[in-house]
């Protein structure tokens, strides 16, 4: 099973839900590896869906890929990175109207971004749908030089851009779409706890 | 230097005005300017706010809320337009009969329940008769930051279109009139439809155009945050009730034609209010002990809420009694 159930936390920290079938006139899903897995149920959900879909899919090495395509969505795309897809978003958010529903399911940092560039076009947050799937790394900023590390999935963590020693807090930024990285050692450097694989 | 005036008593801290002019619009809607007493200028207010006019009737004091409807950036003048309603409790008739140029008023400072919001990438304002007056502020407020709107404007006739002469010459492309009497009605499904991502929709009307305007939004699948409505609801007479105060130690008596509120001001209670119209939440009163049932028409409470909480300033109570911690 692909989902996973968060431990409570404070406020900043997203929290997930199950993705329904809503009234739309387009229906636009973004979905990340095992996120397909919950486009399938609302599939089984609701069939009719499809005919006024659009899905665009990272497959991030995952093969469900194929089983989107035969659910037989309005339109389809498979991109090999978030970054490949961004500018197929903005400019399918461009087009949008309103009365569009979206469905955004599978790893934090697809769903982080997805939504970021929702709100971007005008979508309140509160109106986006997510179900989480899959992965529980984290997409990362570093506070002190700003750079942002994908797919995080120890704490503590280094800094793929400036290399310092992160402590993954759950302080989350809507506007960044990142959870924030915090020096552990600038007190004593050197002194870094062992790594821990996140939830373990 | 706060701009927050400080709450000594309840309700929003008021305003002495005096009344600058009095235009008689058509036959049931006339227009209030009001100057300030002391000469200073008001404060800026955002467009879809409201003030609380109160009107000395004699004994009676009446609060009414109206919407301010002048451009908000002007901080000269406040200016309000009232309809008249003949078979209402009678704060709009005072204001249409009794209040002249010269007159000294107080009214509250302006409090918005109705606000625009400004990440909206478009406004689509749905006006029905009088509701058309915070939208007055709300197009002069947009056409300063130049965002963009539009205005669907439903009156009964053409004589009673208030301010729509004003309206259709300044934005003719922006403004569409609807005549009840012509049998032209907003076709709003496809109004909705095809709406830019990030529209906002507005409504100020009558409750069942407001309904019919949540109802078909959500419908056509727009979010709750992007519909807006604004209704004050006026207290309605009802049969007198005898309510005691616990934290006052007084019981008074409700009479038909005032609310709970109008009451407990009667007898000197200082009970917390903003909007007087049941929007608001500031009057939300906890109810300790009641044998009987309520009447709750507040747009506030949950149902949930409705056995042990009650909105003074437009609900009432029908029973043997009635006990509120106020």
């Amino acid at each position: 099973m692909s989902k996973f159930q968060f431990p409570e936390s404070i406020k900043s920290r997203p929290v997930y839900g199950t993705l329904e079938a809503r009234p739309g006139k387009y229906h636009l899903m973004i979905a990340d590896a095992e996120g397909a897995e919950a486009i399938l149920h609302l599939h089984e959900q609701d069939a009719g869906l499809m005919a006024k879909a659009h899905i665009i899919y990272i497959p991030k090495g995952s093969n469900l890929g194929e089983r989107l395509r035969a659910i037989r969505p309005a339109q389809y795309y498979e991109g090999p990175t978030y970054e490949a897809a961004a500018s197929r978003i903005e400019r399918v958010l461009e087009a949008s109207h309103m009365g569009t529903q979206i469905y955004l399911t599978g790893t934090e940092g697809l769903m982080g971004q997805a939504m970021r560039a929702c709100m971007n076009a005008g979508i309140p947050h509160t109106a986006i749908q997510t179900e989480h799937r899959g992965s529980v790394a984290r997409r990362m900023q570093c506070v002190h030089c700003k750079g942002i590390t994908e797919d995080v999935e120890t704490d503590p963590f280094e800094c793929s851009h400036c290399g310092l020693n992160l402590f993954v807090r759950d302080h989350y930024s809507r506007r960044l779409a990142a959870f924030q990285g915090v020096c552990i050692d600038a007190e004593d450097p050197g002194n870094v706890p062992e790594k821990v694989e996140l939830y373990k | 230097m706060s701009a927050a005036p400080q709450r000594a008593k309840a309700g929003a801290e008021k305003i002495e005005v005096i009344v600058s002019a009095v235009l008689p619009l058509n036959d049931l809607v006339t227009r209030f300017e009001f100057k300030r007493k002391d000469g200073n200028r008001f404060p800026t207010f955002s467009a879809g706010a409201h003030t609380v006019v109160h009107m000395r009737d004699g004994d009676r004091q009446r609060l009414n809320p109206y919407s301010l409807m002048s451009d908000p950036a002007d901080t000269e003048t406040y200016a309000i337009s009232v309809r008249r309603d003949d078979e209402g409790r009678g704060g709009s008739l005072f204001m249409h009969n009794n209040v002249k140029v010269g007159d000294a008023m107080e009214i509250t400072y302006p409090v918005n329940l109705f606000s625009l919001d400004l990440r909206a990438k478009k406004h689509v304002f749905l006006a029905g008769g009088i509701g058309i007056t915070p939208f007055m502020a709300m197009i002069a407020q947009l056409e300063r930051s130049s965002d963009p709107w539009e205005l669907h404007y439903s009156v009964r006739t053409e004589a009673l279109g208030t301010y729509v002469d004003q309206l259709v010459s300044k934005y003719p492309n922006k403004v569409r009139i609807y005549y009840d009497d012509q049998s032209q009605s907003i076709n709003l499904e496809n109004l909705l439809d095809g709406q830019p991502l990030g529209t906002n929709v507005y409504v100020c009307g009558p409750k069942g155009m407001i309904d019919w305007v949540h109802k078909t939004a959500a419908a056509a699948g727009w979010p709750d945050a992007n519909v807006h409505s604004e209704e004050f609801t006026a207290p309605q007479p009802g049969k007198e009730f005898q309510v005691r105060l616990c934290r006052s130690e007084k019981t008074i008596t409700v009479g038909e034609n005032e609310s709970l509120l109008e009451a407990m001001e009667r007898e000197g209670v200082d009970a917390p209010f903003l909007c007087r119209g049941g929007a608001c939440g500031q009057c939300e009163t906890n109810v300790v002990s009641s044998d009987g049932e309520f009447i709750h028409r507040d747009h506030w409470l949950e149902p949930d809420e409705h056995g042990n909480k009650i909105m003074p300033c437009v609900s009432r109570f029908i029973g043997k009694s009635l006990e509120i911690d106020r």
